[in-house]
């Protein structure tokens, strides 16, 4: 606070007064009022909630089983079905958002596909967040050849664009035994984690580097604290702030790789229902009707959205003064 | 500076001879032969020992790798397996499609994005900077061949504007390159903006105008001057988004470019053409990443090269 060479007013010394008076509030807290405040975040967290959710309780929520096909006899097109506004001559009122073209449920595969998408959301970039940060501290804390090799490995690393490199490694594994595992499923993981470690580890490294100079962490030492209680206590909560910020942009970046992915028909494998295998499917009808492709388009668009905005207000809350400038 | 550059451009090297290593042992490590392919009818043991014989493929592993790297050198990366034709002669026909589409699109991006930016940092917290920060989120969060779907949903599917498949006609060409050119826009529209809202709060530019300069000059010839070096490195990463968004945009639009080609060859499993294009990739990428490193030190003395 800065110092005042006048007597202070009424009002000011209220003000201060007030200030004392405030229930204190640790820097978490400060931040997730400010997020709180922040509109566009918390619509995007209600969003990521109600689709989290819906995920978790797929079973449960949807009406029919995303792999079930309703063909009929007697219709013009025996399995494709409009959505409720859709051409009314091939709308199914039991399929509210129609069926894809051999009679999958849409509505029933769009909430099984959140699943999928929730899981490569968080599982890769929680490997991520471990790896990353793990290497990252003892790079930047130790230096020396783990630096050296950490620092080499990202400018390889660096030279591809991340999408480029997960489709080389699932167009060539996909079909080895490890990319059978789980559908496909663990490979994509692997495939995510190896990709982006590498960026959240140089964050790190480079957030220990400045902060491993400042005076409480000499002092830690100088009481005669070990390497790993200064790591664990002292650097790693200092420098999660941007961790947090990078990890909310890169469970967004998953889901989209996911999508990609699906779209290009290398993903997790059929038939399991996935927004990007979706849109792959959709894609072929896409003349007799659209809406197969354009729903997973959509629901995929209102995630990336969401996950954006909560991203942004995290990082307008867990640093103010980066706000308006990025 | 000149003893930086050198080391720069050894640097490319290893990290192609890594992406290379990369390439290789995945290809191998993809399963099936590719003499398996009719089931039905195996070839005798004799015919596949004969044709491991005429490809190297059953010389030890380093060999090989020697002699894949000795050809990726001359650009030369076999025959397609699908295809009756080289590897190399495919990416000749077909890349320069990908390029003129690339680099329409980035044109496109830096023609609306640098103005628009500008503008929104002279107009900060108005309707106007608002509208273009609304635009640069959409655009950079949004991936492009969603986008892709919507465009074709709302012009070509429904008000029948502009067809939806193909190459070749300036109509055809319309929707791809707007698509393509979106992200990049965006995030060169969000750049520009931070930067010029930095810059415009200089001490020099209040310099400028204390000694009476026209507003204009001080705009242009000192702000925005200046606020270009931070967009100007954002190209190189861009040639890199333009190279891999347009294999997803040509794959949309069906844009007969060396980007389908990629994802046609991961559908068939057409290892030699895969791997050519994905090493053609990285080296473009290298090279545009390292123009970009070497340009920033020469635009901006302030920055310290070679660390």
């Amino acid at each position: 606070m800065a110092t005042v060479d006048r007597p202070l007013t009424g009002a000011e010394r209220a003000a201060a007064l007030n200030v004392l008076a405030r229930k204190q509030r640790s820097l978490a807290g400060d931040a997730f009022e400010r997020l709180r405040k922040n509109r566009a975040a918390m619509l995007g967290l209600f969003i990521i909630l109600v689709a989290g959710i819906a995920a978790a309780f797929a079973p449960l929520v949807a009406p029919f089983d995303p792999l079930t096909t309703f063909d009929e006899a007697g219709r013009a097109n025996p399995s494709l079905r409009e959505p409720l506004w859709g051409n009314p001559k091939y709308v199914d009122a039991r399929h509210p958002f129609g069926t894809d073209q051999i009679g999958r449920d849409i509505l029933s595969r769009l909430i099984w596909g959140a699943r999928v998408s929730m899981v490569v959301g968080f599982v890769p970039v929680a490997m991520v967040f471990m790896i990353g940060v793990s290497i990252g501290m003892l790079a930047g804390y130790r230096g020396g050849r783990t630096d050296q090799l950490l620092m080499r490995l990202t400018d390889i690393i660096y030279a591809f664009p991340d999408l480029l490199f997960v489709i080389i490694i699932m167009a060539t594994l996909r079909n080895h035994w490890l990319g059978e595992i789980l559908g496909g499923l663990v490979l994509l993981f692997g495939a995510i984690a190896i990709v982006n470690w590498v960026g959240m580890a140089r964050l790190v490294r480079g957030q220990v580097l400045s902060l491993k100079e400042k005076e409480y962490v000499e002092a830690a030492r100088t009481i005669g604290a070990t390497d790993l209680r200064i790591m664990a206590n002292h650097l790693l909560p200092n420098s999660l702030s941007p961790v947090i910020v990078a990890v909310a942009f890169a469970i967004p970046g998953a889901i989209l790789t996911e999508a990609a992915l699906g779209f290009l028909g290398i993903g997790i494998k059929p038939p399991t229902a996935t927004w990007g295998s979706m849109m792959n499917e959709g894609y072929q009808v896409f003349s007799t009707t659209p809406w197969p492709v354009m729903l997973p388009a959509i629901c995929v668009s209102v995630l990336m959205l969401s996950f954006t905005f909560v991203g942004d207000g995290l990082r307008d809350a867990l640093d103010p003064r980066m706000k308006g400038t990025q | 500076m000149t003893s930086y550059a050198i080391q720069r451009v050894l640097l490319l090297i290893p990290t192609l001879f890594f992406v290379a290593l990369i390439t290789f042992v995945l290809a191998r490590a993809a399963p099936g032969s590719p003499f398996d392919k009719n089931q039905d009818r195996p070839l005798p043991p004799a015919a596949i020992e004969r044709l491991n014989n005429v490809y190297g493929l059953n010389k030890p592993m380093y060999e090989q790798f020697v002699i894949f790297l000795g050809n990726a050198v001359r650009f030369e990366f076999g025959s397609s397996f699908v295809r009756d034709r080289s590897v190399s002669d495919i990416i000749k026909s077909q890349f320069p499609v990908s390029a003129q589409l690339g680099v329409q699109a980035l044109l496109l991006a830096l023609t609306i994005a640098l103005p628009l930016g500008v503008v929104s940092a002279l107009r900060h917290n108005t309707a106007v900077d608002y509208g273009s920060l609304l635009f640069a989120t959409i655009g950079t969060t949004i991936p492009s061949f969603v986008l892709g779907i919507f465009a074709i949903y709302i012009f070509a599917v429904n008000l029948h504007w502009l067809p939806v498949f193909g190459w070749g006609t300036w109509d055809k060409m319309v929707l791809p390159t707007v698509i393509l050119s979106l992200g990049p826009m965006a995030f060169l529209t969000r750049i520009t903006r931070a930067s010029m809202l930095e810059a415009i709060r200089q001490d020099y530019v209040r310099t400028a105008r204390a000694k009476g300069l026209a507003e204009r000059t001080v705009i242009v010839g000192h702000a925005m001057k200046n606020a270009m070096i931070p967009v100007a490195t954002v190209l190189g990463p861009f040639t890199a988004f333009l190279i891999t968004g347009s294999f997803l945009i040509e794959t949309v639009f069906s844009v007969p470019g060396i980007g389908r080609e990629f994802v046609r060859s991961i559908g068939s499993r057409d290892y030699p053409l895969i791997m050519g294009v994905f090493l053609l990739f990285a080296f473009i990428i290298a090279v545009a990443n390292l123009t970009v490193d070497l340009v920033y030190g020469m635009l901006d003395p302030r920055i310290k090269v070679g660390k």
